[in-house]
């Protein structure tokens, strides 16, 4: 129960952060909001301690007036070290402004390309030599 | 932009592949194809005054003093006016002119070139209605979409350490994504504060509404090596994430970024 209401409030914090975004060109000024204790659970939990220990908390799906969005924290020694946004809104006009450049970017480790639903790559530059081995080469003869 | 699918185009210039996806009204149509055509011609333009492998590029002359800067055209001044800026506010890292293995300083132009090329090769894709498109120079990217509420395009960042993988996805619907890192081609990309190239730093990827200003900021801070996120984080607009050496990933300009943010444990 108290791991619920825990990720409740994780996601609110950072629905907040969604929204302080495109309101302030000032990175962190919409940061001063709390997060209360976010016990440490997922696979890469390091250690089953309480306030020092490692590892990520998957906050429940939270709808927003953008749409859904989720949340995971990575959480090393008491302090957030990794906020990704998993889930977040695609369908409706509204979102228009926390997309472009303000949309966090999802960090999802070690994401196998071929299952990846993505229509372009970016990386260190292909040359036109390397280019038959690359992702884009992939995509690009796929023709999709 | 759906239903009429998406169509694919992929040609080369600058030693690089140049991939197009479009979809939507002009996906298909002559219209579509001449404005792949006009945007392929921007960049051979481009590559005709600005390629170093060249030895009768514009900017070849002007590195051999064959020209002055001021007979050259007006988007050599504007480049190289592009390449100081990022030098100044990289305190150097990142610099047109370089010193070579001679220790002769050379101009270099592609860090600025590449980025300011696709952005104005862009443009005639820009003018098709109903249409969506995303443009790569080689791994940077230009992207649009006609409706404001289009499906996003989705971009793959690829893993620095295995370029078969990805580290991160992307969502964009009109903006600019930019790459910097070395897997591609071997460690050259230096800080030109030292001719070395930088460590602790796998990647760095920045979305800006430019790609002008994205190329720029991703190699600028590429070159700053330890010290990327935290410059990346003094730019304005921009949105990063940094891989570095180890693995780690440090994000920027998003959510993940407030370092301030401070779990309160009870």
């Amino acid at each position: 129960m108290k791991r619920i209401v825990l990720w409740f409030m994780s996601t609110l914090t950072v629905v907040t952060l969604l929204f302080g975004y495109h309101t302030s060109t000032s990175p962190g000024s919409g940061a001063a909001t709390s997060v209360l204790a976010a016990p440490a659970v997922g696979t890469d939990a390091a250690t089953g301690g309480t306030s020092s220990s490692a590892g990520t908390v998957t906050g429940t799906s939270a709808d927003t007036r953008w749409g859904p969005v989720q949340v995971q924290l990575t959480v090393d020694g008491g302090s957030i070290t990794d906020v990704a946004v998993i889930e977040y809104p695609t369908g409706n006009g509204k979102d228009q402004q926390i997309n472009a450049r303000a949309l966090p970017i999802l960090v999802e480790e070690t994401l196998d390309a071929q299952s990846a639903d993505i229509d372009m790559v970016s990386g260190a530059t292909v040359t036109s030599e390397g280019y038959i081995e690359s992702l884009q080469a992939a995509l690009d003869a796929a023709g999709l | 932009m759906t239903g009429t699918g998406t169509s694919r185009y992929v040609d080369h210039v600058m030693g690089m592949p140049i991939s197009l996806a479009v979809r939507g009204r002009h996906a298909a149509t002559p219209a579509g194809r001449a404005a792949w055509a006009e945007a392929m011609a921007v960049l051979r333009a481009a590559d005709r005054v600005f390629s170093t492998y060249r030895a009768d590029s514009v900017v070849s002359r002007l590195d051999r003093g064959e020209l002055d800067l001021a007979d050259c055209p007006p988007e050599v001044h504007e480049v190289l006016e592009l390449g100081a800026a990022a030098a100044r506010d990289s305190g150097g890292a990142f610099d047109v002119r370089r010193a070579d293995a001679s220790g002769r300083i050379v101009l270099d132009p592609s860090g600025v070139v590449k980025g300011w090329a696709a952005e104005r090769a862009a443009t005639p894709l820009r003018t098709l209605p109903g249409t969506d498109f995303c443009l790569s120079a080689g791994g940077d990217l230009v992207c649009s979409t006609a409706e404001p509420d289009a499906a996003p395009w989705r971009i793959g960042i690829e893993h620095p350490r295995d370029p078969r993988r990805l580290i991160a996805v992307v969502p964009i619907r009109t903006g600019a994504v930019a790459t910097s890192g070395t897997v591609h081609r071997g460690a050259h990309l230096v800080d030109a504060r030292t001719g070395r190239p930088p460590e602790g730093v796998a990647s760095v990827t920045v979305v800006a509404d430019s790609l002008t200003d994205a190329d720029v900021d991703a190699t600028a801070a590429y070159a700053l090596g330890a010290g990327a996120a935290d410059w990346l984080r003094t730019r304005p607009a921009r949105t990063g994430l940094v891989v570095w050496a180890d693995g780690t990933t440090s994000l920027v300009g998003s959510p993940g970024a407030h370092s301030n943010l401070r779990v309160h444990t009870q």
